[in-house]
């Protein structure tokens, strides 16, 4: 059976230092996934990069949500464009090099 | 050691308000944050820049200071010696570089790195004065690790020296050139609390002699004497993982293609998934026929006019 990391929401507000509230209205928007087991909220740990970046630019930067979610997307399609143009870079590398 | 222009940093004159120096601030925080700006080095020394001088600038005393001496701040402490003997009223306490309650941890900022000498030089190593707690992440660490194409053919562990810790990492197999991997809190330490940094590793893997990398699969040439080109044969043909015996058909042209299917490299963390390798004929042309060989040849032309 697979096994999944998971951390407990509460646990991860307390060290964060961020509202329950804040974590859930970013699940709402789909920015993050919480997995629900036994009346609990947990975070998975593949989630915790890109959440606690998000909790970054709302402490750190003061942004709001409709501005992380924003900001979630075209950071996903810069890193989706970097990781095209490796690949093209690696591809031209072939063809210059017959 | 050059003095740094703090107001010219933020955009700001000298005479700006609190709230002009917080809402310059932020505005080009939001633009130069390293997690707004990933694997940019320009923008995260912009941003270290930027938070020296928001630093300075909304501290009171801090601000007080780098005001009254500025551009002269290689005299402030022979200046606020002078004024000690003579009574003067300025208080002792602060910017000697104490430790006191409540620091900063300069090493460690934001995604950045250090303070400029010119800071330390004239507010110490422990800003003092402020109190303020603010947690910051620290700094990620950038590293390149150069393999060649046969170490990711197989996931593999290696142990990094990372400013003088050895870090055990997994190299997965199928990474490409130019990829980066983060290593999750292996970066800087965070200040006053707040997470440290990553470590991230960009792979750069050598180009191979003998195999050609497009993405998962590979390209190689390998030779076909005339003979197996014309009648058919097999050849044995090499591949990453080893030897292969392949069938070679009657008639091949120069420059054929044949797909070896899932003999490419391993596909980025999908177990058990390949690439395909894709072989080129280089047929060899004989260049010392004996006579017997020339006449034969001159029959076998003559034959098919």
């Amino acid at each position: 059976m697979a096994t999944e990391d998971l951390i407990e929401a509460t646990v991860f507000c307390t060290y964060h230092q961020v509202e329950y509230s804040f974590i859930a209205s970013l699940e709402e928007a789909g920015l993050v996934q919480l997995t629900f087991i036994n009346q609990q909220y947990f975070i998975p740990n593949t989630q915790l990069l890109q959440l606690e970046k998000m909790i970054r630019l709302h402490q750190e930067l003061d942004i709001n949500l409709p501005g992380i979610e924003a900001i979630a997307h075209v950071l996903q399609r810069m890193e989706d464009l970097q990781q095209q143009n490796i690949s093209l870079i690696n591809k031209l590398r072939l063809y210059e090099q017959v | 050691m050059a003095y740094i222009d703090y107001y010219q940093v933020l955009g700001l004159k000298k005479g700006a308000t609190e709230k002009d120096i917080k809402s310059a601030y932020r505005k080009q925080a939001r633009k130069y944050h390293p997690d707004l700006n990933p694997n940019d080095k320009e923008a995260n020394k912009k941003f270290q820049e930027i938070n020296e001088a928001n630093e300075v600038l909304s501290d009171a005393e801090k601000r007080k200071k780098y005001d009254q001496y500025g551009e002269n701040w290689q005299h402030a402490d022979a200046y606020e010696a002078q004024q000690k003997q003579s009574g003067g009223s300025r208080p002792s306490s602060g910017y000697s570089g104490g430790n006191t309650e409540g620091g900063y941890n300069y090493e460690s900022f934001g995604g950045g790195g250090d303070f400029s000498d010119y800071f330390q030089s004239m507010f110490g190593n422990m800003g003092g004065g402020g109190g303020r707690q603010a947690k910051y992440r620290g700094q990620d660490f950038r590293s390149e690790l150069h393999l060649n194409l046969l170490d990711v053919v197989e996931s593999q562990k290696q142990t990094l020296t990372v400013n003088g810790k050895n870090i055990r990492i997994t190299i997965p197999a199928g990474v490409e050139n130019g990829q980066t991997i983060k290593i999750t809190g292996h970066g800087g330490a965070g200040s006053n609390g707040g997470p440290a940094g990553d470590l991230l590793i960009t792979f750069v893997i050598k180009d191979d002699v003998k195999f050609k990398r497009d993405g998962y699969n590979l390209h190689t040439t390998v030779n076909v004497d005339l003979y197996t080109a014309i009648l058919g044969g097999e050849l044995i043909a090499e591949t990453l993982t080893g030897k292969v015996k392949v069938p070679v058909k009657p008639g091949t042209q120069n420059g054929a293609k044949v797909k070896l299917k899932g003999k490419g490299m391993p596909v980025y963390k999908k177990e058990n998934e390949f690439g395909d390798l894709y072989l080129s004929y280089q047929i060899d042309i004989p260049t010392e026929l004996t006579d017997k060989q020339k006449e034969l040849f001159k029959e076998l032309q003559q034959s098919s006019i």
